[in-house]
């Protein structure tokens, strides 16, 4: 398949140079810096409104993302429960920590965030538990039952859960001095959530952990054979998504101030998938592209639609019809796309594209 | 079966102790301090038929699922959304003519020609990458349940119970006993009951089809080797297609069932989906009796639920799949 194609060397490559490290910081990308010094002096040049309706979504849903890419890029397994995690991270802050609903138990935020990441790593495992039980398509069937599960439980469930109006009215927390909630500060903790948890992948992507999961994703008889516990490196790789979604799930949370079931509905978990292979599965900051390109449609859907002369809710078609257009055409998203368009610019002749939507 | 008995005593044994404590429990009237833990045996009968019913309804639509699953190794994720699509159409065409019986037709003919569509346009073109189609799949969920709300808005639609099926109809299992010694016996929905039989009588079929016919030889040998197959000269392609469309209508005709029974609005697609992928996920992937038997047992799951404790009804069709999965992740009543 073509997604593992260009994976599969990305893989190589890295297992090919062992200092990789030292390469890495020689080979920074020019346009990575630019990217860089953009985002950090994005809240001189945006609105607020900017601020947090685009970037402050693109980096929250691309984090949530960035754990579904972890699981599918490096580890073959297509997790549809990520926003299952997050959404359960952020439930867990909302009703340990202050909120609205009477009776709360209101931990200060130190408490109830590891908390959540606690829990959320123990549900990863157990996701990752029952879907390891079943590989490929299969794990997709799981996952989606699972979210689907823990979205009507969550609809119907009162005693934890608040049922269908969710828990509201959870502040953002106020520590070293600064309200998290004003736009450029949360501008700021966003992005640097993000910024971590793509520095994490990309260097789990790189230590033997990675390298032996990634060797699992290619041919995981042959990594049993060498001693690896093709199991036990799966269910981690679960875990450690579980943790970057739940980051994700927060941060949301306190950007909202409230959490209700449908965030962890079966069309939010298609969403981020849509948003990670939108942006491309290959590499960890397609995730974002992808989260990018969501957060400016879902905006200015609205207003694009409508001036073209069509109903303004059309969104979602908007959406499934861009997911269909990346899906037939360019399997590895815009990632895919760029890459592809690059090489032809560089060797000036249409065989060099890299890995093409045909064979499978 | 007698093979299972000599292999499995102690699970012959244990399921024979179930099925006899079952027929006991739907068939004897209980005593009034059975019913003081336990309830009332109405709520009881009411819930188990209502569950096998809804299993009924649940084997239509897993079938197809199960159905392309097995041949063409497509997770069509859009299932739910073509029971969807059958339901409203369906709809329109008994609102027009007011005739029941020529909505399952209306129903039935668009969703086995989208189903057609959908195999020659888009599922023929990537064979045998089973992650993309399943990609595909989701995208055009996504495009058609927007479609659907965008045609008929987001309110709720019933299709109506023609006249020859409306009311109740007294079943032979006793309720209660009056203390004047009169016995009370259940009354219980024409409609639920017919459209029961008439999902039995089709799961028949299918078997039938299925396993005594040539039709039915050329799709179970494409299910275990289609490479093979095709090889031997059968024109798969125009299997695939058929097998697709058959697959889809059937879930179109549910679509119907489903409207009936309760009714259609935007948010069913994903609720009929989950019901599916976890009716294949327990019965067995792309196995028409597993199909069926995990039709009945989450539906019944389901409705006990529903009556005993309503919370947690979903979590208990969950547990159902999380323990198939830790014991017998390939299903129920699939041999591999």
């Amino acid at each position: 398949m073509a997604l593992a194609d260009s994976r599969a060397r990305g893989a190589s490559r890295a297992a090919t140079q062992p200092n990789s490290q030292s390469a890495w910081l020689q080979n920074v990308n020019p346009a990575a810096v630019l990217v860089g010094v953009v985002v950090l002096i994005m809240p001189a040049i945006a609105s607020g409104f900017v601020l947090t309706q685009i970037f402050g979504w693109t980096y929250m849903l691309g984090t949530i993302a960035l754990s579904l890419m972890f699981l599918a890029g490096y580890g073959g397994m297509v997790s549809l429960a990520q926003m299952t995690i997050a959404g359960f991270a952020g439930y867990v802050v909302a009703i340990l920590g202050v909120n609205g609903v009477p009776g709360g138990i209101g931990w200060p935020w130190w408490l109830a965030v590891p908390a959540a990441l606690i829990l959320a790593m123990v549900v990863g495992a157990a996701i990752g538990a029952l879907a390891v039980r079943t590989v490929g398509i299969y794990t997709i069937m799981i996952t989606l039952a699972i979210a689907a599960a823990f979205f009507y439980f969550a609809n119907q469930n009162y005693a934890i859960f608040n049922g269908h109006t969710g828990i509201n009215a959870v502040p953002t927390p106020v520590f070293l001095g600064v309200d998290w909630h004003d736009a450029i500060p949360s501008y700021y903790l966003e992005l640097g959530v993000a910024f971590l948890c793509w520095l994490a992948v990309s260097y789990v992507a790189r230590a033997p952990f990675g390298l032996a999961l990634q060797g699992i994703r290619d041919n995981p008889r042959r990594m049993a054979a060498l001693g690896f516990n093709v199991n036990a490196h799966r269910i981690a790789a679960y875990v450690f998504a579980a943790v970057i979604a739940a980051l994700g799930g927060i941060l949301l949370v306190w950007s909202y101030g409230e959490i209700a079931p449908g965030t962890v509905s079966v069309s939010a978990a298609i969403d981020i998938l849509v948003i990670a292979v939108v942006g491309g599965i290959g590499n960890p900051i397609g995730a974002f592209i992808g989260a990018l390109i969501y957060a400016v449609l879902k905006t200015f859907a609205l207003d694009v639609l409508v001036a073209f002369g069509l109903d303004g809710n059309r969104f979602r078609l908007l959406i499934g019809l861009g997911f269909l257009a990346i899906v037939f055409f360019s399997p590895d998203g815009i990632i895919g796309l760029w890459a592809r368009w690059r090489n032809r610019a560089r060797r000036g002749s249409p065989r060099a594209q890299s890995t093409g939507g045909g064979h499978g | 079966m007698n093979n299972f008995i000599a292999r499995r005593p102690v699970w012959s044994l244990i399921l024979a102790v179930l099925v006899i404590a079952a027929i006991w429990l739907v068939f004897a009237p209980w005593s009034s301090g059975f019913e003081a833990i336990f309830g009332r045996k109405k709520l009881f009968l009411n819930a188990v038929l209502n569950g096998i019913t809804l299993g009924g309804l649940y084997f239509l639509v897993a079938s197809g699922f199960t159905l392309i699953f097995g041949l063409m190794r497509n997770v069509n994720l859009a299932h739910g959304s073509i029971y969807l699509l059958g339901g409203y159409f369906g709809y329109l065409a008994v609102d027009a003519t007011g005739w029941w019986l020529l909505g399952f037709v209306v129903a039935f003919i668009v969703a086995a020609l989208l189903g057609i569509v959908l195999q020659v346009a888009v599922f023929r073109r990537m064979e045998g990458q089973d992650l993309r189609q399943t990609l595909v799949t989701i995208g055009i969920s996504i495009v058609l349940a927007d479609l659907m709300l965008w045609w008929f808005g987001g309110n709720s639609y019933q299709i109506q119970t023609p006249t020859w099926l409306r009311g109740p109809m007294d079943l032979p299992l006793i309720t209660a006993v009056k203390s004047s010694g009169e016995t009370v016996y259940l009354s219980y929905p024409i409609v639920r009951l017919v459209i029961f039989l008439a999902s039995v009588v089709i799961g028949l079929g299918m078997w039938l089809v299925l396993n005594r016919t040539r039709i039915g030889m050329i799709v179970r040998a494409g299910v275990d080797d289609r490479d093979m197959l095709s090889a031997m000269g059968v024109p798969i392609q125009l299997v695939f297609v058929t097998v697709f469309a058959f697959g889809a209508g059937l879930a179109g005709m549910a679509g119907v069932v489903g409207g009936t029974f309760q009714s259609l609005s935007p948010g069913e697609d994903t609720r009929f989906l989950l019901a599916s992928l976890i009716v294949v996920i327990v019965g067995g992937m792309g196995s028409i009796p597993g199909a069926a038997l995990g039709a009945v047992i989450i539906g019944l799951a389901e409705q006990i639920g529903l009556a005993y404790f309503p919370t947690y009804a979903i979590v208990l069709t969950f547990l159902i799949m999380v323990l198939v999965l830790a014991v017998r992740p390939q299903g129920l009543l699939v041999g591999r």
